[in-house]
């Protein structure tokens, strides 16, 4: 022992085994990673094509970019323009959402490959191995910037026809928003014991990333707010791809990314194995649950309270907008189809707010997904095994989890039109409709994720990529002016666009019917197959 | 007397295995049933379908008199049940674990719950991320123990308890059977069989090849008997039942069937005998033979 430490340098035994945990942690992500690299760097590369179509020449784009200067609300959502060539515009377009992405990516790989692992008790065999402290969390990172670098790599390579050095800076400041989450999520991932409470946490940093800039954004046009300087993704806008680069804004991802890093390699290595920085409480002795719905709401309350805060907010947030970003989308005809292929014809307000909750409804989409999805997490985690060998029937068990289910997202709609009351103070009714409007879409993504689940249950995670899908569709496909059947692929497009348009109760109906077809299906295959042990 | 579960020609396959192949298996009202067999065998499969948690290809199931895939939650109100590996929420204390699964069976006796807590020295305040392996299980082991039902199925519950707990775990089962409770106790703590079984099956492959009381299980296996003898043997290896005989000069080691012993003893009284040992068959032989069987077999095709 003693000559081998003599023998091996320190730092390459705290890091022994990483290659091999790094071939493990690909091994694990070859689909995942993959698509979330390629989705989002299709959505960036799109950009050009669909810029020129709609300001084809200087002129508009000197008109677009001169009216983005002036209008606060639209810089909130987008971040400020910086130049009128088509580059920019992309970076512009494309940036913080592109830069939200990468970050969950990274967020998500990190955690799976931490403290995930931990959670399971899967590290403890692997540590038990020649496997140095440091391995675990390094071949997690590294799977991290594999990720990041590949969507580098063909974001670069796709802009350079609008000019290497911003696509180059464009690509390198993604990756860069990316390793930013990616090390945080390694510093949250030491705290927390519990892997779903690191993804939260580092998520809800996200979010306050995004409003920060925001924030800070609305009040300055050329992004040098304080607050958008406190934001990773303000850090991005500010890099200007595309419009005479500021290279040392580079500096800050590495600074950052280093920092957290080295804080959270210096945790990694302070605590045991399992163990979380944040302490733990003893829980009561004995308990009052005592019912299968009860059990399931104890489970996802916290999840439904974050996301009812989180709509709510949105809500708030967006009312407050609406009444600036119509006046900037009104000069432009380009942006204005945008906007009526979103919203709808009717006033620019209107289309905005139906925009607005129509986004929220894709989101919500999400919701549905996970908290469907919780069935399946307590199928094979095995803990579903032992309470349906109690007298609980499997229907009331999957009943308890898809009221919480469908109930919630009436619960985080009805808020978010709550809080466009608060927000934007006009047409509360017609708001609050078009919020609720987009229920029976969501209800069809949830009785999808359910008929999966309860069908082809390997197949269960692909309900996030319907959910996935459907958001794409929505966000992007009107951008793209994608062609009509592709837009009633989603069960979102067939809503009808309010608050503004005519309340069409046909398809309402009919999507309600088919999400009820879905559910009642769903139930049926449960009821007729194996269940995991 | 009613049986509690009765099993016949079960078949269940996932995908091109076969779990099981034709199960039989009864167990009688009242009594301690243990369930053996080697890794693999089916016998969680087995509990699985007895649960209603997997439907059966073909052959029949019923438990406590009902079919348990049809009527499970029925079933399910007077059983409770331990797995081998018990997974708890992470947030959820072990007291508030146990008495949810008490309210989703048939109620709980809270002095039972109280007095199993003290004996398997269980924290209930612990939150489900924090316990050991054998402290999951405890939880399980209390809240399927305290619960009030007739049959109780456990799946290796002992798996991850000290020998300490173990021995409670035992008694618990004891008083059990006192109270008039059937058990099904899957295991491979052959001691803890042989002490707490009235009988026991032992399944291979998904099926029964052997099933009876213990007694009648070592009546089929051997004996081993050595002795030395006043004069040379004759005609051992001439009897029916006599195994690995193994002469030298006057001393004799052999192996014997056990329904055969009469005919070997009366073989080696002719000659004399000067001293005899008999070693009757250990449970361990018992298993052992039919777990290397089917090794045996395994090897033999893969050959």
């Amino acid at each position: 022992m003693s000559t081998l430490a003599a023998r091996t340098p320190r730092y390459s035994r705290r890091l022994a085994g990483t290659a091999a945990l790094l071939r493990l942690a690909l091994r694990r992500d070859r689909v995942t990673t993959p698509v979330w690299v390629a989705v989002n760097a299709l959505m960036v590369l799109s950009m050009p094509g669909t810029l020129r179509n709609l300001y084809g020449t200087t002129a508009e784009r000197t008109a677009l970019v001169d009216q983005l200067a002036t209008n606060a609300a639209f810089r909130a959502l987008i971040g400020p323009v910086f130049d009128t060539s088509v580059g920019a515009l992309t970076a512009w377009r494309a940036g913080v959402y592109a830069a939200a992405l990468a970050a969950a990516a990274s967020l998500l790989i990190v955690v799976r490959h931490t403290r995930d692992e931990e959670e399971s008790g899967r590290l403890e065999l692997v540590a038990s191995g020649a496997v140095g402290r440091r391995a675990p969390l390094t071949a997690a990172l590294l799977a991290a910037a594999v990720a990041d670098a590949a969507l580098a790599l063909l974001v670069a390579a796709g802009l350079a026809g609008q000019g290497v050095g911003g696509a180059l800076a464009f690509g390198i400041g993604l990756a860069g928003v990316g390793m930013v989450f990616a090390t945080m999520a390694a510093v949250v991932a030491q705290l927390t014991r519990s892997a779903r409470l690191a993804r939260g946490l580092t998520a809800a940093v996200l979010g306050a990333a995004f409003v920060l800039r925001a924030a800070g954004d609305s009040a300055t046009g050329d992004g040098s707010s304080a607050l958008t300087w406190l934001s990773p993704l303000g850090w991005l806008e500010n890099l200007r791809p595309f419009a005479d680069e500021r290279w040392w804004v580079l500096g800050l991802f590495a600074v950052a990314a280093a920092v957290q890093g080295a804080v959270a390699y210096a945790l990694a290595g302070r605590r045991d194995l399992g163990m979380g920085l944040l302490p733990g409480r003893p829980g009561p002795p004995a308990g009052r649950l005592g019912t299968a719905g009860a059990l399931a709401w104890r489970l996802q309350r916290g999840g439904v309270l974050g996301w009812s805060a989180g709509f709510l907010l949105a809500g708030v947030v967006y009312g407050g907008l609406t009444d600036g970003a119509a006046d900037l989308v009104g000069d432009n005809e380009g942006a204005r189809r945008i906007f009526e292929r979103m919203g709808g014809h009717h006033g620019l307000t209107d289309a905005f707010l139906a925009s607005m909750t129509g986004m929220l409804g894709l989101i919500a989409a999400l919701y549905v997904v996970a908290s469907v999805l919780r069935l399946h997490g307590e199928e094979t985690s095995g803990r579903a095994e032992p309470v349906l060998a109690c007298a609980v029937g499997r229907l009331r068990w999957a009943a308890s989890h898809l009221t919480i289910a469908f109930g919630g997202s009436v619960l985080i709609m009805l808020l978010a039109g709550l809080g466009f009351a608060v927000g934007y103070g006009k047409e509360v009714v017609p708001v609050l409709g078009a919020c609720l409007v987009q229920l029976p879409a969501v209800w069809v993504i949830g009785g999808v994720a359910l008929l999966l689940y309860a069908v082809a249950p390997r197949l269960a995670p692909a309900a996030w990529g319907v959910a996935v899908a459907v958001l794409l569709i929505g966000w992007v496909g009107p951008a793209l002016d994608a062609p009509r059947f592709v837009l009633g692929l989603s069960p979102f497009g067939h809503l009808p666009k309010l608050p503004g348009g005519k309340m069409e109760w046909g398809p309402v109906l009919t999507l309600t019917g088919l999400a009820v077809a879905l559910v009642a299906a769903g139930l049926a295959g449960l009821r007729r197959r194996d269940l995991a042990g | 007397m009613t049986r509690a579960i009765t099993v016949s020609g079960l078949h269940k396959s996932f995908g091109r295995t076969r779990a099981l192949a034709g199960l039989d298996l009864d167990v009688e009202t009242g009594e301690v049933h243990g369930f053996l067999g080697p890794n693999g065998a089916g016998k969680s499969t087995a509990v699985r379908v007895l649960l209603g948690l997997l439907r059966a290809d073909a052959g029949t199931a019923r438990v406590l008199g009902r079919d348990p895939w049809r009527d499970a939650v029925e079933v399910h109100r007077r059983i409770a049940y331990v797995p081998g590996d018990v997974t708890l929420w992470r947030n959820l204390s072990g007291g508030e674990v146990i008495d949810l699964y008490g309210r989703l069976r048939g109620g709980l006796d809270g002095r039972r719950r109280a007095e199993l807590i003290d004996r398997f020295e269980l924290d209930p305040t612990k939150k489900g991320h924090a316990y050991s392996k054998g402290n999951r299980q405890k939880v399980a082991l209390v809240a399927a123990l305290a619960s009030d039902v007739d049959l109780l199925l456990l799946d290796e519950p002992t798996s991850g308890l000290d020998p300490l707990m173990e021995e409670v775990f035992r008694t618990c089962v004891e008083e059990e059977r006192d109270r008039g409770r059937t058990v099904l106790l899957s295991s491979h703590i052959l001691s803890e069989v042989e002490r707490l079984c009235d009988r026991v099956s032992i399944i291979r492959k998904g099926r029964t090849v052997e099933s009876g009381s213990l007694a009648d299980l070592r009546h089929l296996t051997l004996t081993s008997v050595s002795a030395e003898l006043a004069g040379p043997p004759d005609g051992l290896s001439r009897l029916p039942g006599v195994h690995d005989l193994d002469v030298r000069g006057r001393r004799v080691r052999l192996q014997v069937e056990t329904d055969k012993l009469d005919g070997v003893l009366r073989s080696l009284s002719e000659p004399g005998v000067r001293s005899l040992t008999s070693t009757p068959p250990t449970l361990e032989e018992l298993f052992l033979r039919h777990y290397r069987e089917e090794r045996a077999e395994r090897n033999g095709v893969a050959r």
